[in-house]
């Protein structure tokens, strides 16, 4: 394997690709188990407590989850700053959208929209999870976690500060989904139309979909 | 506006003396322009009128004006060559402006194109990426086979057509928010690596070709795809899919 793989643009481009993938397979799990919520709570019960005391899930899957988050960011940030460095000065007009969409140029923003909550997301699920398994080291109850998603939702600010993370996670996914695929060198005339069909509609129904769910339990909860 | 008054226009133009200096953006009227000359020729008008004011000329690229060349680098109105589709400033016309329009006119941004002088910028770093590996190290001297001796699919050949078309403006660059020039270099890549000629060197091609690009400062493709839109000569994305696939496929064996 050449050294340069990993340190020129397009094994980058690829790292990125790759991680995004994950990611998006990820997104599409989580969406499953948390929309059983909404019309199961024995089944969105059992799901969690699964996932939450597996420990394939839990100490396998889980770091390869934060490592591949961690790496999409960091890697975002650092083809951020290099692109930004290859045009030192700016154009005193500029009209990008003459050739491009908002989405493609504007991935940073939505990523750190993103990133700004997941802190948010960490700080109401993730922290509180791990502060109950492995600090306090509380007796697992099979049947906690619906009340704990339930009780997150009666927030109105909670609800609102979620649907507008999930509208640019769709921006995001709108561009990334077929960016990564495209990165890859996965790109054909047979195929790539129906990648991009599959692309907006993942961008868009799956946060549509996180959407309801958030809804439906602030509107459950009045 | 009737066609004899022409057009009254207001030209915002980066000038810089040398690499060495500082540029800024200097405000130039122009009045009378026929809206069926071209921008160089709008340009050329401007330039008499600075010298007949004892005044510096703008300095900017040209050659062949009949959009082959790839010389003309003008960075028009927020647009790589301007308005309009498929075409180089020189076949850019007036017509495509309205009486009393402000038009900025800019060199090509990017670190890897510095500024020679106004509007003129240095294009040697696609010379450099050229030279390490876009071309086929075939004898040529006398007993060149016959091209049709070697079948190829109609498809491929198209395709390796159309990828040849690049004229090497740098428009690609221009345009990408990230100042890439993957467009550019998977052009020639694919131009080569299509044909059975070029197969033969494709491993070592793409990556002393990508290596020269990251060498020269260029940023990273993320897929915004205006590097197609503004391309003169519509080199397809498809190329920079070809040379991901090509580069990775080499990395790994």
């Amino acid at each position: 394997m050449s050294k340069q793989l990993f340190s020129g643009s397009i094994g980058r481009k690829f790292a990125m690709a790759l991680s995004a993938l994950f990611l998006i397979i990820f997104l599409l799990q989580h969406f499953t188990i948390n929309f059983t919520s909404v019309f199961s709570e024995k089944t969105f019960n059992e799901l969690s407590h699964f996932m939450g005391t597996n420990p394939l899930i839990q100490f396998v899957m889980q770091p390869i989850l934060m490592f591949g988050v961690a790496f999409h960011f960091i890697m975002g940030f650092v083809l951020e700053i290099k692109n930004r460095n290859a045009r030192a000065v700016k154009y005193a007009k500029n009209n990008g959208a003459a050739n491009s969409s908002w989405m493609s140029r504007n991935m940073i923003w939505s990523g750190l929209f993103i990133l700004f909550f997941l802190g948010f997301h960490f700080n109401d699920f993730w922290i509180p999870e791990m502060n109950y398994k492995y600090i306090e080291v509380k007796a697992e109850d099979p049947d906690r976690y619906y009340d704990e998603v339930v009780h997150m939702f009666e927030n109105p600010v909670r609800v609102i500060i979620y649907c507008l993370s999930f509208v640019f996670l769709a921006l995001h996914l709108l561009h990334g989904f077929q960016s990564a695929f495209q990165s890859m060198g996965a790109r054909h005339d047979k195929y790539t139309p129906a990648i991009e069909k599959i692309g907006r509609a993942y961008a868009i129904l799956i946060p549509v979909g996180f959407i309801f769910i958030a809804v439906f339990h602030y509107v459950n909860s009045l | 506006m009737s066609a004899t008054e022409g057009l009254n226009l207001t030209l915002k133009v980066w000038r810089q003396k040398s690499d060495k200096e500082k540029g800024k953006m200097e405000t130039y009227q122009v009045s009378g322009i026929s809206p069926d000359s071209s921008f160089l020729e709008m340009m050329d008008i401007l330039n008499e009128q600075l010298i007949a004011e004892d005044k510096e000329p703008v300095a900017f690229d040209h050659d062949c004006r009949e959009g082959i060349c790839g010389s003309c680098s003008m960075f028009i109105n927020g647009e790589a060559h301007g308005p309009g589709e498929m075409i180089t400033t020189c076949q850019l016309h007036m017509r495509e402006f309205k009486d009393g329009e402000t038009i900025y006119i800019e060199p090509w941004r990017a670190k890897a194109f510095p500024v020679i002088k106004d509007l003129v910028v240095d294009r040697s770093s696609f010379d450099r990426i050229m030279a390490s590996g876009g071309f086929v190290s075939v004898n040529t001297s006398g007993n060149t086979q016959d091209a049709n001796a070697i079948p190829i699919d109609k498809h491929d050949a198209d395709k390796a057509f159309d990828a040849a078309t690049c004229i090497g403006c740098g428009a690609c660059v221009a345009t990408c928010k990230n100042a890439s020039a993957m467009l550019f270099v998977s052009a020639k890549v694919s131009q080569l690596a299509l044909l059975p000629q070029g197969k033969v060197e494709a491993k070592e091609r793409v990556q002393n070709m990508v290596k020269q690009m990251d060498e020269e400062g260029f940023g990273n493709c993320t897929n915004t795809g205006a590097c197609e839109v503004e391309c003169p000569k519509g080199i397809s994305l498809e190329n920079i899919a070809r040379m991901n696939r090509e580069y990775l496929k080499s990395s790994i064996s």
